[in-house]
């Protein structure tokens, strides 16, 4: 089958098989695959499927802990959030599509992650969108911009699933090869849980919602298993890959939600698993393989919308809005009715099969015919598509001039002469892109986008009644990662951690996108390897089991790999939500207070926005990370904080983690947030304005000696910075700016960007 | 007893739980009203919720004027029964003709959440009668087709008939003479763009729309 005349490139190459996978394939069957089954092979083993380069790297991860419900491997996470609730989370990238279709790419993301998250039963109830793009003085990266944010907001908002926060980007490094991840949250009574398992030989396979169609095909494989061509990532090569991007439809996604969710809760679906990348083939072998089962489908049972369509093509077709569900035949007229009323069109297009007899243990066959009765025109083993992708120690090695670049820190740099107009560049505020997100849906969200961490009501239809609250953060730092892979990922890992503490909450499980480059430049692997290693370290001192995650490689333009780009979604719960959180604006008269690991101030610059995008250096070290002392800075803030939703409390007015930008930027958030200036002193020079170090908070209070004796008595060092007041920022004689400066800064950058006059006008 | 209070669903409606929650916290028996429903005869009213009625297709409200519960509605509106219009329940109602005038675009041409001043124009109709003309209320809005448009003529109506319910203080999307609610002529049948139940309790940061919600629910079919 495989065969090539002359200089035509082989059947498998061109779908994106290795000659070494074909041959484990024929391994498999005992024969040559046929064109069908090749396709099969090609899309489930795709990079984006199989995670076959990154698997080994993954099990690295501390996946358990107490109430995690699923770990890694189904759809979505879950865990016991207490009250009879369980939450499901999960986080995806969407890059490549979204990279030649911003639009549709983008909003195919949302949708797909949405669907991870009702398949095991949850009300999907929060998107949050981490996007990194080119600096938008180029105008290619202004209509990405736009087309992403309008995708998002296009889908999200009409689909009914408020996006309550994510995190922007800009960096020449994503010029060429945009990011953009989507977080979905929901919750579910724990009794719904439901796993995407096929059972019940005799079982009906059934496709519901939107017709299948020629959209998408090679999405996984072509698209997202390989790196872009042009230099610009535009060219024309990469164009023509716009056909591999599927097209969104939003109502179609929210009629199948209160579909499934309605099928699930009367009971009339043994399992329900969506349809997204490798479309047909993926849902079907998955479930199969995961349930020990085999299917038998009919092709010519599925929906189709267009004419003509190859078997190949239905297979591996990845239109959008569509579930698999399994369902026993006395079901199915009680499925018809609550489809029919939903508008989702529902079509048995197979049988779940007993697994057969295979030396070893019984296999479960996946076999499709064309129409019943027909013959049989692919036959695998379900689980060699699902879990059979080889899995690939792939070569790795640091870069060749790492000890040099580690050792050319930006401390060596003079300092600014005017430190307030460095400042001043590095504020910057996204409102321009959550405003056009509906982020107040179910009249949950308490602290919204723009906070440290979103602060949900842990409330929702059909959910049982809760004190709680969810809080959840999306944190990612490319700069710091360039810099050191390892050191940079555990901070990250720390930085969600601090942000849910400045909400009240207290971090429980975190979930990870990996963005890197590609695989085979042995550069990328090192990255990967030491961005989990880092991970591991910090969840395991953290104590965080990591639920689920998503590898996103190939991210390459031209050659040129992106930076690696780990991104941790943290998840928090407050134990009874009250009251509002303090926010970040404090009140004029309170006294800011620095809290921080005992011992002396970290000055180191590397990988801080100052030295990278003031300076141009990208080299050094990080900041040092003690997980230990971290634990007892963000317990004790969760702790105060948490006082505080609760209804108690009165120590603290307004607190915000430092983080990028340093306590220079944090503290110009906070005036801006406020309204309020303030009067600041005692800092070591540029070098602590602008430090990215680890484990401080800033909190302002009315009461600083009782706040000093609860930091004293957790091991966290307390220094007082000085007062709110006034319409001026003050700090020593480094910095002085007036408040109206700092937010027109802040408020402007984006829409100045887009030559636009902003907010209502 | 509790006024009943449906809230009717489309395919596509999605604020329709956050009505009922904040229905229910002014009091209300409220319940959701599928839109294959033709008899809403035994409600005290009707609330039209927002999100993307039957996919906001070809123009948001215009199919959803055909769906079956547009006929009983007009009839319950007929017969003085108090309907609300949030958001995309106030484009339906204009959709339906039971409100004049039309929503377009927002003047930036994005959609657009969060906090918007208004203030109460007018104290006649069913949301606002137990609220002073002049009160300014802290609510939110949602939309991307949320600018208010009619003719001069209807314009020089509604201002003569005191029938512009709401106004922006700051108008944020170019609504014409900074309409954010009207009503009908009787005053029972209210479309606005901003969501009272967004600002329904302290933790949501406003609980200003429980005024209107408690006009609305405090008044039965006469």
């Amino acid at each position: 089958m495989a065969e090539a005349g002359g200089d035509v490139e082989p059947l498998h190459r061109a779908l994106g098989l290795t000659d070494e996978e074909l041959d484990r394939v024929i391994d498999i069957l005992g024969r040559e695959p046929n064109h069908l089954e090749l396709a099969m092979y090609a899309v489930m083993w795709s990079e984006h499927c199989s995670y076959k380069s990154s698997r080994v790297h993954l099990a690295r991860l501390p996946t358990e802990g107490p109430g995690v419900l699923v770990g890694p491997g189904e759809n979505a996470g879950v865990l016991d959030v207490g009250d009879g609730i369980a939450v499901a989370i999960r986080i995806e990238s969407h890059n490549h599509p979204s990279a030649v279709e911003p639009h549709q790419g983008a909003a195919t993301g949302v949708g797909g992650i949405i669907r991870d998250i009702f398949t095991m039963g949850a009300r999907p109830l929060a998107l949050m969108d981490p996007l990194f793009f080119g600096p938008l003085d180029q105008p290619r990266q202004r209509w990405l911009f736009e087309g992403v944010v309008g995708g998002i907001a296009a889908y999200g908002n009409a689909v009914g699933v408020p996006t309550v926060g994510g995190e922007l980007t800009f960096d020449p490094a994503y010029s060429q090869n945009p990011l953009v991840n989507v977080l979905c949250m929901g919750a579910l009574p724990i009794a719904r849980l439901v796993l995407g398992r096929a059972s019940g030989p005799g079982n009906l396979v059934v496709l519901l919602g939107a017709p299948t169609g020629r959209d998408g095909i090679g999405g996984v494989s072509v698209l997202a298993s390989a790196g872009f061509a042009g230099s610009d990532g535009a060219g024309p090569a990469d164009q023509a890959k716009r056909p591999s991007v599927q097209v969104a439809d939003p109502y179609e996604e929210k009629r199948l939600i209160e579909a499934c969710l309605e099928l699930l809760d009367l009971g009339l679906v043994v399992a329900v698993q969506d349809l997204g990348g490798a479309g047909l083939t993926c849902a079907a072998s998955e479930t199969a393989a995961r349930g020990g089962v085999g299917m038998e489908l009919d092709l010519s049972a599925v929906p189709r919308r267009a004419a003509g369509m190859a078997s190949w093509e239905v297979m591996t077709s990845e239109s959008q809005e569509r579930m698999l569900a399994i369902v026993a035949p006395e079901h199915w007229d009680a499925l018809v009715e609550v489809c029919a009323r939903w508008e989702v069109r529902a079509a048995v297009v197979g049988r779940v099969t007993e697994p057969e007899p295979a030396a070893g243990r019984p296999v479960g066959r996946l076999r499709v015919r064309e129409h019943p009765g027909g013959p049989v025109v692919a036959d695998v083993p379900a689980a060699s598509l699902a879990d059979g992708a080889p899995r690939y120690r792939r070569p790795m090695a640091p870069p060749a001039d790492l000890a040099s670049r580690r050792a050319a820190g930006p401390e060596a740099l003079p300092p600014p002469a005017d430190c307030t107009a460095d400042l001043l560049a590095l504020a910057g505020d996204a409102a321009w892109v959550w405003r056009q997100y509906d982020h107040q849906l179910f009249l949950n969200t308490v602290v919204g986008p723009g906070g440290d961490a979103a602060l949900l009501r842990l409330a929702g239809p059909g959910l049982p009644a809760s004190r709680r609250g969810v809080a959840l953060t999306t944190d990612a730092n490319p700069r710091w990662c360039a810099v050191d892979p390892r050191a940079g990922t555990a901070l990250l890992v720390a930085e969600a951690v601090a942000n849910l503490a400045c909400v009240g909450a207290r971090a429980i499980a975190v979930v990870n996108c990996c963005n890197f480059g590609n695989p085979e430049h042995p550069e990328v692997m090192w990255q990967l390897s030491e961005a989990i290693d880092g991970m591991a370290e910090a969840c395991t001192a953290l104590g965080l089991p990591v639920v689920g995650g998503n590898v996103s490689l190939y991210n390459e333009s031209g050659g040129v790999d992106i930076p690696p780009t780990p991104v941790i979604g943290g998840l928090g719960v407050v134990e009874r939500l009250e009251r509002r959180p303090p926010g970040t604006g404090w009140a004029a008269g309170s006294t800011v207070v620095l809290l921080h690991p005992p011992g002396p101030p970290d000055l180191t610059l590397g990988g801080s926005r100052w030295a990278v995008e003031r300076r141009g250096q990208r080299t050094g070290t990080l900041p040092a990370l003690d997980l230990a002392a971290h634990r007892r800075v963000a317990s004790l803030v969760a702790e105060l904080v948490g006082a505080e939703v609760a209804g108690g409390g009165g120590l603290v007015d307004a607190v915000h983690d430092v983080s990028a930008g340093g306590l220079g930027l944090a503290l110009a958030e906070m005036a801006v947030a406020a309204g309020v200036g303030a009067r600041l002193g005692g800092l070591a020079g540029h070098a602590e304005l602008f430090t990215e170090a680890p484990s401080r908070v800033v909190v302002a209070t009315t009461r600083p000696a009782e706040l000093a004796a609860r930091a004293a008595a957790a091991g966290v060092g307390a220094r007082v910075l000085g007062e709110a007041g006034g319409d001026v920022l003050v700090v020593d004689d480094v910095v002085e700016v007036e408040l109206a400066a700092l937010c027109a800064a802040a408020a402007g950058a984006i829409p100045a960007a887009l030559g636009e006059a902003g907010w209502g006008r | 007893m509790a006024p009943r209070v449906g809230v009717v669903v489309f395919p596509g409606t999605n604020c329709e739980h956050d009505v009922v929650l904040a229905l229910e916290r002014v009091g209300a028996d409220a319940e959701l009203v599928w839109h294959a429903a033709t008899r809403l005869d035994h409600l005290d009213a009707v609330v039209v919720p927002g999100g993307f009625a039957h996919g906001d297709y070809l123009r948001p409200g215009a199919l959803a004027r055909f769906s079956p519960v547009m006929g009983a509605l007009s009839r319950f509106a007929a017969v003085g029964g108090p309907v609300v219009g949030i958001c995309n329940g106030f484009q339906v109602l204009t959709e339906a003709g039971l409100l004049p005038g039309a929503l377009q675009k927002n003047r930036d041409l994005r959609f657009m959440c969060g906090p918007v001043s208004v203030t109460v124009a007018s104290s006649r109709s069913v949301l606002t009668r137990a609220v002073p003309a002049g009160t300014e209320l802290l609510l939110a809005i949602n939309n991307f087709d949320g600018s208010y448009v009619c003719t001069p003529e209807t314009l020089a109506q509604l201002r003569d008939e005191d029938r512009v319910v709401l106004r922006y203080c700051q108008n944020p999307n170019g609504s014409l003479d900074d309409i954010a609610g009207i009503c009908n002529r009787a005053g029972n049948v209210v479309g606005l763009m901003p969501h009272p139940e967004r600002a329904s309790s302290e933790l949501l940061g406003s609980t200003d729309g429980l005024v209107l919600l408690r006009s609305l629910v405090g008044v039965g079919v006469p």
